[in-house]
């Protein structure tokens, strides 16, 4: 044990978000009319009233490395597996809007995800691969209008109609300003673009989910999980203010809003937390935005089980952890679930962790049983009372957010990224104090323990190198003329605000013009934001 | 405020930067940005002075601040999985520029099976997210001092 380890092992007396917990509840804690029925406002309960027996959350695990040929063997390895929909990782150049040849981007092409360049490279990784079957999730920000543009693209080539596409786009730039760091575009031209996304996707693809508004990103940083759903939901209101000042119909865009949370191991606290969110977020459609349509009340939402709460010693610990937050994550009413791999704190998953990782959802959902009762949580004293103190907590971070004058400002000024730096600090001198028990990292430490997962993914060098050599090629074989013409459009339509600029950046797409050009293009009419840097 | 007492108190003279002046980085894409501003503070809770460039730096830029800021370490922040190439760059220029002796740190989601590459690159420490801050401020401080 370090010299600076001073804490004994033991159970806190509050949550990890700062919250006294009591020894005991009494029965006077439970407030019936706060609780409502499963599937019925303001949905505490949930927003189905049959639960997983109507439909059992998507298995969905984030995947994609180097090429497309590599990835797209992954995604059928997955479903092989009885995954249930597709998460395609991009890598950091499409996600920061820089083709794989340049020199910024060469030494990260293929590495957190596979390149995604131009529309040949969507139709290899799609390739036997039935889009109008499939849903598919993209974990995607300030590319995010271009991706789902290519994905349009690449589903005309299927001969799918766009009508039948499902999945998500995460289309959340708030937080990537805040804690993920792949903004592009300065903040309100980004918004112009959310929105542009989303319209068009209404009518274009009604059953896809053009947003997925992120706190996991916020939360893996540091935050604690009543500042993760406090951030989300404001950025949530300010995508529905941007939506209405664009003459959006609010009873038709909220349906396809949906979110997206980190979780970790407070197993009540995550529980709690989630329905605590849903009754926030539909009081504040109703009672906001008189909302009448009950679907377009509804907060839905897809949940990662693992991330920073996963440790590098002793590894296998980490299928227990995984497996205890995908509890919470069901008891919670999650509609779709990733669960990270035991060796997600080394390297990309291997066949082996990340056939566990989905064995771990199937075993919780199909021999547990914990998914047969809607909501079987509810009543409970302590769930109940504890859900209406995440509620309150949630709602006064919301207040102090609309305090300092909204999140786009406090996001501008580096407000929001400075408090998550000093809560990010404090939760790593708390481990590093031993207050924090992380078992067998800080705690029950084995001082033989050689620290390793066995066998570690190791990326293919020369997947790169393919990568920019098959750019090259579309750039020689492409129709130059069309692809100039289509850019230009792009261009011409972006200063204009009052042009939605999807029809144009799937033009784009189909002439096989590539995401950096797309970008530049935008990127010559509204500039670059400048990153607030405060400590 | 509490923070600071915290770490402040903590750190004993053989971990004291007082003096120092450091340049963290963000070099390449990777947008994790929360364990390069837990250092920044750290280091600068022990006295050091602390600049930080933000994100999705070049190599070139990176070696320019630390030479205009006149720095005695860059310590640079990398979780994208690109370390070996980044910090190959960084190096490079930084000894292109007569400046090879400011000395370079690695933190981030560093393999083992890299150390030993990036410490024949004349790393002087590598650092991953489940070391102790005092360690990583204590290392620093010797390394410097």
């Amino acid at each position: 044990m370090s010299s600076s380890m001073t804490a004994e092992p033991r159970l806190a007396q509050t949550s990890p978000s700062g919250i006294d917990v009591p020894v005991r509840v009494g029965s006077d804690a439970v407030r019936a009319d706060a609780i409502g029925e499963p599937g019925a406002y303001p949905f505490t309960r949930g927003i189905f009233e049959d639960g997983f027996r109507g439909r059992l959350w998507t298995i969905r695990q984030y995947s994609g490395f180097g090429t497309a040929e590599e990835s797209n063997e992954r995604y059928r390895f997955l479903l092989d597996r009885g995954q249930t929909g597709l998460s395609v990782a991009l890598d950091l150049p499409t996600q920061c809007g820089l083709d794989p040849n340049e020199d910024m981007a060469r030494p990260e092409v293929g590495k957190v995800g596979v390149s995604l360049s131009t529309l040949a490279e969507a139709e290899i990784l799609f390739k036997g691969i039935d889009l109008g079957k499939i849903s598919t999730s993209f974990t995607i920000n300030g590319t995010a209008a271009i991706v789902y543009a290519m994905y349009l693209a690449v589903a005309d080539k299927q001969g799918v109609p766009r009508s039948k596409l499902t999945g998500t786009i995460q289309n959340d730039i708030l937080k990537e300003y805040v804690a993920r760091g792949t903004w592009i575009f300065p903040v309100r031209p980004s918004m112009r673009l959310i929105a542009d996304s989303i319209l068009y996707s209404n009518t274009e693809t009604p059953r896809f989910n053009p947003i997925s508004i992120a706190g996991a990103h916020v939360r893996d940083a540091g935050a604690t999980a009543v500042e993760e759903m406090a951030y989300t939901l404001a950025n949530g209101l300010a995508y529905v203010d941007e939506l209405l000042r664009r003459g959006g119909d609010v009873e038709k865009f909220a349906k396809r809003l949906s979110f997206f949370f980190y979780v970790h191991m407070d197993f009540f606290e995550e529980v709690c937390k989630f329905r605590a969110a849903r009754r926030i977020w539909a009081r504040l459609m109703k009672e906001r935005y008189g909302v009448v349509d009950l679907k377009a009340q509804h907060f839905r939402f897809g949940v990662v089980c693992g991330g920073s709460s996963l440790v590098a010693p002793q590894p296998y610990n980490n299928v227990v952890r995984v497996a205890v937050e995908t509890m919470a994550a069901v008891l919670g009413g999650a509609q779709s679930i990733f669960t990270c791999a035991l060796d997600e704190a080394y390297q990309i998953p291997t066949e082996f962790s990340a056939e566990l990782a989905v064995r771990t959802q199937q075993i919780i959902a199909y021999e547990s049983g914990i998914g047969r009762t809607v909501d079987p949580l509810g009543g409970s004293y302590f769930v109940e009372q504890h859900t209406d103190q995440i509620e309150a907590a949630v709602l006064k971070v919301m207040r102090e957010i609309d305090d300092y004058g909204g999140v786009e400002k406090a996001i501008e000024d580096g407000w929001i990224q400075m408090r998550l730096a000093e809560r990010a600090l404090q939760r790593k001198l708390n481990i590093d104090s031993g207050e924090t028990v992380v078992v067998g990292q800080n705690h029950f430490r084995n001082p033989d323990e050689v620290c390793t997962p066995g066998e570690v993914f190791r990326l293919d060098p020369a997947a790169a190198g393919r990568v920019i050599d098959r750019h090259q090629q579309v750039l020689q074989t492409r129709q130059q003329s069309e692809v100039d013409r289509a850019l230009k459009r792009l261009g011409a339509a972006a200063s204009q605000d009052k042009e939605n600029l999807l029809p144009y950046l799937v033009e784009c797409c189909h002439t096989y013009a590539t995401v950096g050009e797309m970008v530049a293009s935008l990127r010559a009419q509204w500039g670059e934001f400048q990153e607030p840097v405060r400590l | 405020m509490k923070i600071a007492e915290k770490t402040e108190s903590s750190s004993r003279a053989e971990s004291s930067l007082r003096g120092r002046r450091i340049l963290v980085a963000k070099p390449g894409l990777d947008g994790h940005d929360i364990g390069a501003k837990i250092i920044a503070l750290a280091l600068r809770n022990a006295g050091a002075e602390v600049i930080y460039t933000g994100l999705r730096k070049s190599a070139q830029y990176i070696a320019r601040v630390a030479i205009d800021e006149g720095v005695d370490a860059v310590g640079l922040s990398i979780l994208s999985g690109s370390h070996c190439e980044l910090v190959t760059q960084v190096v490079e220029r930084l000894q292109e520029a007569g400046a090879g002796d400011i000395q370079v740190f690695v933190g981030g989601t560093i393999p083992e099976a890299d150390h030993a590459q990036l410490q024949a690159m004349g790393v002087r420490g590598i650092y991953t997210s489940d070391m102790p801050l005092e360690r990583v401020v204590r290392s620093l401080a010797q390394a410097l001092n």
